[in-house]
C-alpha cells in the first residue's frame, strides 16, 4: 500500500470524507448506547436535546464552550508552530490562581480596571508556565511533550498545596477551596438577564486577534514557517527560537484566560476540580477546527454541546457521560485520518 | 548490436510502461542484459532510468509489460522475489543504518525473521573472502555511521554480492566519488563481469558510460531512444542522444578578478554529528570570479556554507567582509551583508514546501520593507513581487498562489534562485545548484551564476561533480576533513590530480587514507 | 540517620523493585516501539485500559494469568489502531497518540460505569502473591528485594532480557532497529517496513498494558480512576533516559522508582512534617523533567523516531 498525494482534490473527497468520519464517530456512539441498554436514537437525540434543546441548554453550552474555546486556541496556535503544547490544563490552573490572588483584595481598583489587569496578569503567569518547558527545548533540546505533559501533574500538586495551605478559604468549612472573588473582580453578565458571561465575548475576541495574528502579521507568516519547515525557517532567517517563544507566550497566555474566565465568570473561586481536562480537550478541540482559529470557536461549542448534551442524557437514560469522551476521542482520530485521505490516495501494491 | 552474440540472456524487459498520473515515466521500454556485461543506461534527470530500475526491483508495479529474469518470470511489486532471483540494487542514496555495523547491514534481512541468532561469524568470513575476491575492503565491525561515502557504496555493493546477486543495478554510483575512487569501483565491476555477474550502470556522465561499459541505452523521456555498442560511439552523439539536441553548455569567458569580498583567515568550527566542521581555512572570494569547492561529500562543506550562509559561526579564526558586517553573525546578517544563498537541498532548507510561490518567495526578506511595515504583511506587494520572479527567472507555474510543492524541481530551484539573485548580491553561495536538474535547468542555473559573476558578484559553488566544478570555476578548492587546499587556478590541474587531493593527500598534517 | 536506615533497609529496595516493575513493563514497551521508528503517545491511556481489563478479568472469575493475558490483549488492539493510524497512514503520532489516550481511558471509564454504576468503592480482587524464590530471597537485602517478589515482577524482568536479546541478537531485532534508523535500509532487503512498525507498536503496546495491569493485579488489588497518574508520560521520559537501550532503562525504572520509594518513606519522617506532602509527590514528576534535562543532548536517538515511511517516495 501506498499513499500518493492528490493536487486538486474532487468535493466529494473533500466533503464526504469528514461527513464519513462523523457518520463513524455516530456509529459507534450508537453501539455504545446499545451497549449500555438504552436505545441509540433516543441516546443521541436526548444529546442533542441537552445541549440546544432549550435556550438553557444553549446557554449552558456556550458557557460550557469558553474556556474550551481559549485552550482549543492556545493549542491552535502552538500547534501551527509544531510546538507541542500538552500542557494547557497547567497554564489554565496557573492562569485562575492568579486570579484568586489578585481578585480576593489584593488590588482594590474599580471593575473596569481590576479586571483587564487580573486578565493580563492570568496570561502572563499562564505564558511562564510555558516558557519553561519551551525554554529546555530551545536551550537544551528537550522535547517539549512530556515535559509539558508532566508540568500538568507538578501544577496540580501546586495547586493541592495551595488549596490546602496558604490559599485555603478560612471560611470554607476545611473543603479545600480558596476564598471567593470580590464582586469587583467577577466577570458581569454578556446580556442581562441571559446566564452567559463576558468570558464567552472575550473569548471570541480572542479568536478573531488569533486569526488576525495568523493571517496578517510577521509573527504569524513565521510561526507558520516555523511548523511547516523548521529547516528552511531558520535558513530563510527566521528568528526560530524567539518564534517559538513568542508562539508560547502567546499559547501559555491563552491557556490561562481559561482559567480565568472560569474563576471570574463562573466559579467565582479556585478548587481542584475547576477543569475537567479542558486542557486536553483543547487538543480535540484545536485538530477538528483543523487549526483554525475562527473553526476553533465553532468545534468548541460542539465539543461543549457533546458534554452538556451527554450530562443530561446520562441522568434520563443511564449511559454512562463517559461515553462523550469516547465520542470526541473517535471524533479526534477519524477525523485527522479523513482530513490525511482527502489529500493522498491511497494505491494498492 | 552486441545483443546477439550468444552470450546467455540473464535479464529481459518487456514493453514496460508506468504512468504516474499524466506523466508517463516508462513508455513500452524493452531491452536484454547478457551475461558478463556492463550495459550503460544513460539518461538525463527526469528521463526515467530510476523508475526503471524500482520497477525492476520491485518498488514500483509497471502498468504494463513484464520483466524475465533468468528465463522466468518476474513476479511485479516484489522486492523479495527480485532479491531471490539474483538482482542486487546499489541505490544512490544509500539504503544503509547508520546505527547499525557493517556486517549487521549485510545480514539485514538475508535470514528469516524468526530465527534465533545472526550467525554472525560465518558471515564474517564470507564478507571477508566477497572483499577481497571483489576488492572492497571495509571493516565489517565498523558502525556504518563512521564510513565515509566511498566505503558505505562498498557495502552496499558487497550486501548485493552477500545475497548471490548476479545481476548488479547501480544507480549513478560515481556521483559522490573521487576519480581514483570511481577507478577503484571500476576495477571491482570489471572483476564482477569476469566472474559472470552482469551490470547496469546507471549514470549521465558520458566520460564513465565511454570508459566501463560494452553497451548504451538512451532514455529520453520515458523512452529507449537508442542503443549502440560503445565502441561505435561517442560521447558527443551520446550526448545529442540523450537530449535530442545539440546541447552548449555556457561557458564563463576569462576576466580579471576584483578585490576579495569575502576572507576567511584560519577559521575553525565545530563537528556537528557526523560532519565535520572546519580546520584552520583560508579562503578568499573574490569580485567577478566563481570559486569552486571540490570535494567527496561530507568533508566540511556544509560547515563552508553554513558558516558563510550565516547558520554557524567560526570558532577561532576570522570571517571579514567588505564592507564589515557589524550584526551578530546568522542568516540574517549574511542576507544584510549582501550575500545570496542557493541551500544544498531545496526541499529540506530551500523551500517550505506547503507555502505558495509568493511566500517562498518572500521568505528571506518579508521582514523589511515593502512586504512588511511595524509588523503587518502587505500582500498585494508580496505577490507583485513573487509574480515579477516568475516572469524574470522563468518558473513556470500556475500562479504566485499555488503551492510550491507541486512544482518542479528545476522550477522551485529557478524561485530560489531569482529570490536570492533578485536583490543584486555581492557574494553568492551555490551549494550543489544543480543537483537533481535536467538539462535545460542545469544550463539556466548555470548562466545566471556566470552573468552574477559578469556583473562582478564573487561566487562561491560547491559541488560533488568535478566536471562541473571544472568547467565553471575560475579557481577551484579541494575541501578533505574540514581543510581546505590551495587555489588551483582553472585548467591548471586534471581531474585526476584533483582526486589525489579529494583523497586527502597533500594536505600538510592531514592524516589520510592510504 | 533516619536517611541511612531507610536505604539499609530490605522493605525498602523491595519496595523500589516493586514501584519499578510496572514501569519495566511499559518502558520496555515504548522502547521498542520507538527503537522501530513510532513514538507512542497512547501508553498513559493504554497502561489504564491494561491496570482495567486485568483487573475486572479476575473479578469475573478468571484466573490471574488470564488477567494479564486480557491486558495484554486490550493494549494490543489499541496498538494495532495507533499503528493503522501512524504507520500505513502516516499520521501525526503526537496527535494520534494523545487520541488513543484519550479513547482508551474513556472507553475504560465507560466499561467500568457500565459494569459497576452504583459503586463508590471499587471491588478487591485475590491480587499475584510474592513468591519467594528458595535460597536467592536469603541473601541479605538483595534477597528481599529481588527475590521475593510477585510471579509478574520476575516477568517484567524476564522481559527486559527478552527485549534485549531480540533487539541485538535476532534477524528480527536488527530490522527492526534498522526500521527506527533508516527505514529505506528495510525496503530494499524486501522487508515491510509497515509490518515491522505494526508489529512494534501492536507487541509494545501489549507490554504498556501489562504494565497497567501490575497496579490492580499486583500491586494494589484494585481499580481507580487517575490511578496511572502520569506513568506512561514517566516510561516516555525513561527510554530517554536510558538512550533507547533496554539495559540502562532497566537501570533508569530503578532509580526512580528507588527516589519514589525513598520519597514515600520520607514524609514518615520528621522532615514529612515540615514539608507539604504535595511536594514530595511531585518528585516523580520533576526526576523525569530532570531526567529528560540530563540525557537529551547525549542520547543517541533513533534517526527516524517520529518519521513516517512511505514505500517509493524519496
Amino acid at each position: 500500500m501506498r499513499l500518493e498525494p492528490i493536487a486538486n482534490p474532487t468535493a466529494l473527497r473533500l466533503f464526504g470524507l469528514p461527513a464519513a468520519a462523523l457518520a463513524l464517530t455516530v456509529l459507534i456512539a450508537s453501539l455504545l448506547a446499545l451497549m449500555a441498554g438504552a436505545n441509540p436514537f433516543d441516546t443521541l437525540g436526548l444529546i442533542v436535546k441537552g445541549a440546544a434543546g432549550s435556550k438553557f441548554a444553549l446557554l449552558e453550552t456556550l458557557n460550557r464552550a469558553t474556556p474550551l474555546i481559549f485552550t482549543g486556541l492556545a493549542v491552535a496556535v502552538a500547534f501551527r508552530a509544531r510546538l507541542w503544547n500538552i500542557g494547557a490544563e497547567a497554564q489554565l490552573y496557573a492562569g485562575a490562581v492568579v486570579t484568586v490572588l489578585l481578585g480576593t483584595g489584593a488590588l482594590t481598583l474599580p471593575s473596569p480596571v481590576l479586571i483587564p489587569v487580573i486578565a493580563l496578569a492570568a496570561m502572563l503567569a499562564g505564558a511562564l508556565v510555558l516558557l519553561g518547558p519551551v525554554l529546555l527545548k530551545t536551550r537544551a533540546g528537550v522535547d517539549e511533550v512530556v515535559t509539558t505533559l508532566l508540568f500538568n501533574f507538578i501544577m496540580l500538586l501546586f495547586i493541592s498545596y495551595l488549596l490546602e495551605g496558604p490559599m485555603k478559604d478560612p471560611m470554607g468549612m476545611g473543603w479545600p477551596k480558596s476564598a471567593s472573588l470580590e464582586k469587583a473582580a467577577r466577570l458581569p453578565r454578556l446580556v442581562e438577564g441571559l446566564r452567559l458571561h463576558w468570558g464567552f465575548g472575550l473569548a471570541l475576541i480572542a479568536a478573531a486577534v488569533v486569526w488576525v495574528i495568523q493571517g496578517r502579521t510577521t509573527l504569524g507568516f513565521e510561526i507558520r514557517a516555523v511548523g511547516l519547515n523548521i529547516d528552511a525557517a531558520r535558513f530563510a532567517g527566521i528568528p526560530v527560537n524567539r518564534v517559538l517563544v513568542k508562539t508560547a507566550l502567546l499559547s501559555g497566555g491563552l491557556a490561562a484566560l481559561a482559567g480565568f474566565s472560569e474563576v471570574a465568570g463562573l466559579k467565582g473561586n479556585l478548587t481542584l476540580d475547576l477543569s475537567p481536562g479542558y486542557g486536553y480537550t483543547g487538543i480535540i478541540v484545536a485538530m477538528l477546527a483543523l487549526l483554525n482559529p475562527l473553526g476553533v470557536v465553532v468545534s468548541a461549542i460542539f465539543v461543549a454541546g457533546v458534554f452538556v448534551g451527554a450530562d443530561s442524557m446520562s441522568r434520563a437514560a443511564g449511559v454512562p457521560t463517559y461515553i462523550a469522551d469516547i465520542l470526541l476521542a473517535t471524533a479526534l482520530l477519524t477525523m485527522v485520518l479523513a482530513i490525511r485521505l482527502t489529500r493522498v490516495r491511497i494505491r494498492w501494491g | 548490436m552486441g545483443a546477439d552474440d550468444g552470450a546467455e540472456v540473464v535479464l529481459r524487459l518487456d514493453r514496460i510502461t508506468k504512468r504516474f498520473g499524466a506523466l508517463t515515466a516508462n513508455d513500452t521500454v524493452s531491452f536484454a542484459l547478457h551475461r558478463g556485461e556492463v550495459v550503460g543506461l544513460l539518461g538525463e534527470n527526469g528521463a526515467g532510468k530510476t523508475t526503471l530500475m524500482n520497477i525492476l526491483f520491485g518498488h514500483y508495479t509497471a502498468d504494463e509489460g513484464s520483466v524475465e529474469v533468468f528465463g522466468k518470470p518476474l513476479p511485479p511489486g516484489n522486492p523479495r522475489a527480485a532479491l531471490g532471483a539474483g538482482i542486487g540494487m546499489v541505490h544512490q542514496h544509500f539504503t544503509l543504518a547508520d546505527n547499525l555495523t557493517v556486517l549487521e547491514n549485510i545480514l539485514l534481512g538475508t535470514r528469516s525473521m524468526w530465527r534465533p541468532g545472526l550467525g554472525r561469524r560465518k558471515a564474517r568470513d564470507r564478507v571477508g573472502r566477497l572483499s577481497a575476491d571483489f576488492g572492497l575492503a571495509v571493516h565489517p565491525d565498523a558502525r556504518v555511521g563512521s564510513l565515509s561515502v566511498g566505503e558505505r557504496q562498498r557495502v552496499e555493493i558487497l550486501k548485493a554480492l552477500f545475497r548471490d546477486a548476479r545481476i548488479l543495478i547501480l544507480d549513478e554510483p560515481t556521483a559522490v566519488l573521487t576519480p581514483q575512487e570511481t577507478t577503484a569501483l571500476f576495477d571491482t565491476l570489471r572483476k564482477a563481469v569476469a566472474l559472470g555477474l552482469s551490470v547496469i550502470f546507471i549514470s549521465h556522465k558520458l566520460g564513465e558510460v565511454m570508459t566501463i561499459t560494452r553497451r548504451v541505452l538512451v532514455l529520453r523521456h520515458g523512452r529507449i531512444v537508442g542503443e549502440v555498442a560503445t565502441a561505435d560511439t561517442d560521447r558527443h552523439r551520446l550526448a545529442e542522444m540523450m537530449v535530442g539536441a545539440e546541447v552548449t553548455a555556457p561557458k564563463p569567458t576569462e576576466r580579471q578578478p576584483g578585490a576579495p569580498l569575502l576572507s576567511l583567515r584560519g577559521v575553525c568550527t565545530p563537528d556537528r554529528g557526523n560532519a565535520p566542521g572546519l580546520r584552520g581555512v583560508d579562503l578568499e572570494l573574490r569580485a567577478g570570479q566563481i570559486t569552486g569547492l571540490a570535494g567527496v561529500s561530507g568533508n566540511g562543506q556544509s560547515a563552508l556554507a553554513g558558516l558563510i550562509g550565516g547558520l554557524e559561526r567560526p570558532e577561532t579564526g576570522t570571517m571579514v567582509l567588505d564592507p564589515a558586517s557589524h550584526e551578530a553573525w546568522s542568516p540574517r546578517a549574511a542576507l544584510g551583508a549582501g550575500i545570496a544563498r542557493i541551500p544544498e537541498d531545496r526541499h529540506k532548507t530551500g523551500v517550505v514546501a506547503d507555502f505558495t510561490l509568493a511566500e517562498n518567495a518572500v521568505l528571506e526578506c518579508y521582514a523589511a520593507a515593502p512586504f512588511s511595515r511595524a509588523g503587518w504583511m502587505n500582500w498585494p506587494e508580496i505577490d507583485r513581487f513573487a509574480a515579477r520572479i516568475i516572469d524574470t527567472y522563468d518558473v513556470r507555474c500556475p500562479g504566485p498562489r499555488t503551492r510550491i510543492r507541486l512544482l518542479s524541481g528545476g522550477n522551485m530551484q529557478k524561485l530560489i534562485l531569482g529570490r536570492a539573485l533578485d536583490p543584486g548580491p555581492r557574494v553568492i553561495l551555490a551549494n550543489q545548484p544543480v543537483r537533481g536538474l535536467d538539462i535545460g535547468a542545469v544550463t539556466f542555473v548555470h548562466a545566471q551564476l556566470i552573468a552574477a559573476r559578469d556583473a562582478g558578484a564573487a561566487v562561491l559553488l560547491i559541488s560533488e561533480d568535478l566536471d562541473e566544478i571544472m568547467a565553471l570555476s575560475d579557481v577551484i578548492h579541494v575541501i578533505y576533513e574540514g581543510r581546505l587546499s590551495p587555489g588551483f587556478a582553472r585548467a591548471s590541474k586534471t581531474p585526476a590530480e584533483l582526486g589525489v587531493w579529494m583523497a586527502g593527500h597533500g594536505f600538510a598534517g592531514a592524516e589520510h587514507a592510504a | 540517620m533516619d536517611l541511612l536506615d531507610i536505604l539499609l533497609s530490605a522493605s525498602f529496595w523491595a519496595a523500589a523493585v516493586r514501584i519499578a516493575s510496572p514501569l519495566i513493563f511499559a518502558t520496555m514497551g515504548e522502547l521498542i516501539c520507538e527503537r522501530a521508528g513510532v513514538l507512542n503517545l497512547g501508553i498513559e491511556g493504554i497502561m489504564v485500559i491494561g491496570a482495567f481489563c486485568g483487573w475486572m478479568t479476575v473479578y469475573l472469575g478468571f484466573g490471574l494469568w488470564f488477567g494479564v493475558a486480557a491486558a495484554l490483549a486490550a493494549g494490543m488492539v489499541f496498538g494495532l489502531l495507533h499503528g493503522v493510524l501512524t504507520v500505513p497512514f502516516g499520521l501525526s503520532q503526537h496527535v494520534v497518540g494523545l487520541g488513543v489516550t484519550l479513547l482508551a481511558t474513556s472507553v475504560t471509564y465507560f466499561a467500568y460505569r457500565l459494569s459497576l454504576p452504583e459503586v463508590t468503592i471499587p471491588p478487591r480482587i485475590e491480587p499475584f502473591q510474592p513468591y519467594a524464590i528458595p535460597v536467592l530471597s536469603d541473601i541479605p537485602l538483595l534477597g528481599a528485594a529481588l527475590f521475593a517478589q510477585t510471579p509478574l515482577t520476575y516477568l517484567a524482568f524476564a522481559t527486559v532480557l527478552v527485549v534485549s536479546v531480540v533487539l541485538y541478537r535476532t534477524p528480527l531485532g536488527l530490522a527492526l532497529r534498522a526500521a527506527g534508523e533508516n527505514p529505506a535500509s528495510v525496503a530494499a532487503q524486501g522487508l515491510s517496513v509497515t509490518a515491522i512498525r505494526m508489529g512494534a507498536v501492536i507487541v509494545g503496546s501489549g507490554l504498556m498494558a501489562v504494565g497497567g495491569a501490575f497496579l490492580t493485579m499486583s500491586a494494589f488489588s484494585s481499580f481507580f480512576f487517575e490511578m496511572i497518574n502520569g506513568r506512561g508520560w514517566i516510561c516516555i521520559a525513561l527510554v530517554v533516559f536510558g538512550a533507547w537501550k533496554p539495559g540502562k532503562a532497566l537501570l533508569g525504572a530503578l532509580l526512580f522508582a528507588a527516589f519514589d520509594a525513598l520519597q514515600i518513606r520520607l514524609q514518615q519522617t520528621p522532615l514529612g512534617a515540615l514539608v507539604p506532602y504535595q511536594i514530595f509527590l511531585m518528585v516523580p514528576y520533576v526526576l523525569s523533567i530532570l531526567a529528560l534535562v540530563l540525557m537529551s543532548r547525549r542520547a543517541e536517538i533513533p534517526a527516524a523516531l517520529m518519521v513516517p515511511f512511505n514505500k517509493g517516495e524519496r
